[in-house]
C-alpha cells in the first residue's frame, strides 16, 4: 500500500465503498484512495480485469470510479471534498433506472 | 518504394481495398479466379473505416423497387455470411439482426415517416415489405428497462434490420481474400488504366499490374478513375457525423437507426448528413445536435461520456441508389458505387461476384446501370 509522505492540509471526511476515510485537503480521489487501500479502484468493462490509478494526470483513464453517483469519473482528476462519496467502478456502468 | 509488381498478371484486378471491393473479390476468389487488390495508404477518404455498421433494410430504396430486393436480399445473406467468415477466419464480426427500430419524435416526424415507407411499399406493388408502425405503448414494450423522452410517438420497425462490428467486418474480409489465394497491395494507387492487347495494364507508382477484368471499387476514386474508361458516373460525397460514448451494461436490444449499442457496450450516435465538399472534418454544431437528439429519445443517454467523434463522406449518387455498371467503351472494366456498402457486403460476396465472372447478372441489375443518370439529363 502507498503512503502519504506528510501533509500539514486538513483532514478531509470521505467514504470509499461505504468505508469512512481521511483524506487531506487538496489531493485528488486517485491519492486519497491509494494510501487508503491497495485494492483495485476499478474492473474493466469487457473482460473485467482489475485496475487502478496509473499515470495520476488525466490521460489513461485508469482510475474510472464513482464519484457522488456519478459513474465513470476520472479519479485522478477530481479533488477531494468532505462527505464525498466513493465507488469502485466494477465493471461497465448501469443506465437501467438512470433518468 | 520498389516496383515489386512490374507486370504481374491476374484473372481480376480490384481497385479499392474498403466495403466492396474486399466483398466482391472473395466471391471470385471463391470461383478459383485469381484476383488482386489494389488499395492506398491510410491518409485517404476511407469509408469502411468510418461507417457505423448497420445493416438496414427499412427506408432503403425509395424510388428503386430493385434496390429494396437487393437489401432483402443482402440481410438474408448475412448470417450465413457471417458465420463462413468467423469459421475460416477465426474473426466474429458481431453480427446480429433483432430487428431494428426507427424512433419518431412528435406526430410530424411520424406523419412523414408514414408516407415515406408508404411509398416505398406502394412502389412494390403490394409485394411484401417488412416494416410495420409501432405506438408509443408497443415501442416501450420493445425495449424493457428503457424510459422514452416524452417527445417520442412511435418507431418504424423491421424484422429484417441488424447490425455488425464494421471494422471487424473489413479484417475478416481482408483475411478470407488472402486465405482464398488473394493478393493484397497496399499503397498501390492506380493513376491511371490502359488497354494493353487482351488485358488492361494498371498504372501504380509501385509498378503495373495486369489483367483482362478490372472492377472499379474505389469510392470516392471513381470520380477520377471512371471518365477515362467510360465509366462517367456521378457520385458525390456526403458527410455524416458519429459520436461514440463509453461502454455501459447492455441496454439497447437492437439497434435504433440513429444508435445502436456495440457488443462491447459503446453506444454509437448518429447519423448526420451534410453538404460539405470533400471536407470531412468534425463539427461541432452537428455533433451537440446528434447528442441533444439522442437524449430527446432516451434521456439516460444525457448521463454518458462521449469518447470519441469523427465524420466520414457517403458515396452517393445522385437517387441514392447503387450502381453496378460495366463499361461499354471498355468492356470488362466494371464500376460499383453505392452508399450502404455494410448492408451489401453479404450479397456481394455472395451474388454480385458473379455477373463479373460473367454468370448472368442478378436480375435486380437491371435498374442498378448508370444510364439511368444520362436518361435523365437528356429527358
Ligand atoms: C458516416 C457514415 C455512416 C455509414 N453507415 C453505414 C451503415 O450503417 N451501414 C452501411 O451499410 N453503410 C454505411 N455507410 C456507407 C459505407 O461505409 C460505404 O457504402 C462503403 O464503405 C463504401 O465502400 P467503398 O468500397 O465504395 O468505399 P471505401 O470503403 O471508401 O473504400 C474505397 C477504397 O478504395 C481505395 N481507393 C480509392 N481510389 C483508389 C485508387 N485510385 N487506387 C487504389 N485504391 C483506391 C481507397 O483507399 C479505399 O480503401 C456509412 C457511411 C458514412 C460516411
Ligand atoms: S490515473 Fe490516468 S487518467 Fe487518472
Amino acid at each position: 500500500m502507498l503512503k502519504r509522505r506528510h501533509s500539514d492540509s486538513e483532514v478531509v471526511a470521505i467514504t470509499v465503498d461505504g468505508v469512512a476515510v481521511e483524506a487531506r485537503a487538496g489531493e485528488s480521489v486517485a491519492a486519497a484512495v491509494l494510501v487508503s487501500s491497495s485494492e483495485a479502484t476499478r474492473t474493466t468493462p469487457v473482460s473485467e480485469s482489475p485496475r487502478a490509478p496509473y499515470c495520476m494526470m488525466g490521460v489513461c483513464f485508469e482510475c474510472l470510479m464513482e464519484i457522488d453517483g456519478v459513474a465513470n469519473r476520472q479519479a485522478c482528476m477530481v479533488q477531494v471534498a468532505p462527505g464525498m462519496r466513493i465507488q469502485r467502478q466494477l465493471g461497465a456502468r448501469d443506465l437501467r433506472g438512470a433518468e | 518504394m520498389p516496383i515489386s509488381t512490374a507486370h504481374k498478371n491476374y484473372d481480376v484486378a480490384v481497385i479499392g481495398g474498403g466495403m466492396i471491393g474486399p466483398a466482391l473479390a472473395i466471391g471470385l476468389a471463391e470461383r478459383g479466379m485469381k484476383v488482386c487488390i489494389l488499395d492506398e495508404g491510410d491518409d485517404v477518404l476511407r469509408v469502411a473505416r468510418g461507417n457505423f455498421g448497420l445493416v438496414w433494410f427499412q427506408g432503403k430504396g425509395f424510388g428503386m423497387p430493385r434496390y429494396v430486393e437487393w437489401s432483402r436480399r443482402s440481410a438474408k445473406l448475412y448470417p450465413s455470411f457471417a458465420a463462413e467468415l468467423k469459421e475460416n477466419t477465426g474473426v466474429d464480426i458481431g453480427h446480429a439482426n433483432p430487428g431494428g427500430l426507427e424512433l419518431l419524435l412528435g406526430d410530424e416526424e411520424l406523419a412523414h415517416r408514414r408516407h415515406f415507407i408508404g411509398q416505398i411499399y406502394q412502389q412494390g406493388g403490394g409485394n411484401e415489405y417488412e416494416v410495420e408502425f409501432l405506438d408509443r405503448k408497443q415501442t416501450e414494450s420493445m425495449l424493457p428497462g428503457i424510459r422514452l423522452g416524452d417527445e417520442v410517438v412511435g418507431a418504424s420497425y423491421s424484422p429484417i434490420d441488424g447490425h455488425v462490428n464494421p471494422l471487424f467486418l473489413l479484417r475478416a474480409m481482408h483475411t478470407r481474400f488472402q486465405q482464398l489465394g488473394g493478393t493484397y497491395l497496399p499503397h498501390h494507387r492506380v493513376s491511371g488504366v490502359v488497354k494493353n492487347g487482351q488485358a488492361y495494364d494498371l498504372q501504380t507508382a509501385a509498378g503495373t499490374v495486369s489483367a483482362p477484368k478490372v472492377v472499379i471499387a474505389a469510392g470516392h476514386g471513381l470520380r477520377e478513375l471512371g471518365p477515362p474508361l467510360g465509366l462517367n458516373i456521378p457520385i458525390r460525397p456526403q458527410r455524416g457525423h458519429i459520436l461514440v460514448t463509453e461502454r455501459t451494461q447492455q441496454i439497447l436490444p437492437m439497434p435504433m437507426s440513429a444508435f445502436r449499442q456495440t457488443r462491447e457496450g459503446s453506444i454509437m450516435l448518429g447519423v448526420s448528413a451534410e453538404e460539405a465538399g470533400y471536407n470531412d472534418m468534425v463539427d461541432t454544431a452537428t455533433i451537440a445536435k446528434i447528442a441533444q437528439r439522442a437524449g430527446r429519445i432516451i434521456p439516460a443517454l444525457r448521463n454518458l461520456n462521449i469518447v470519441r467523434t469523427w465524420a466520414a463522406l457517403r458515396v452517393l449518387t445522385p437517387d441514392k441508389c447503387p450502381v453496378y455498371q460495366e463499361s461499354q467503351s471498355h468492356p470488362g472494366i466494371y464500376a460499383v458505387a453505392s452508399h450502404s456498402g455494410v448492408t451489401l457486403a453479404a450479397v456481394n460476396a455472395k451474388v454480385a461476384s458473379g455477373w463479373i465472372a460473367d454468370d448472368p447478372a442478378p436480375e435486380e441489375f437491371e435498374a442498378f446501370s448508370s444510364e439511368r443518370f444520362n436518361a435523365q439529363k437528356t429527358a
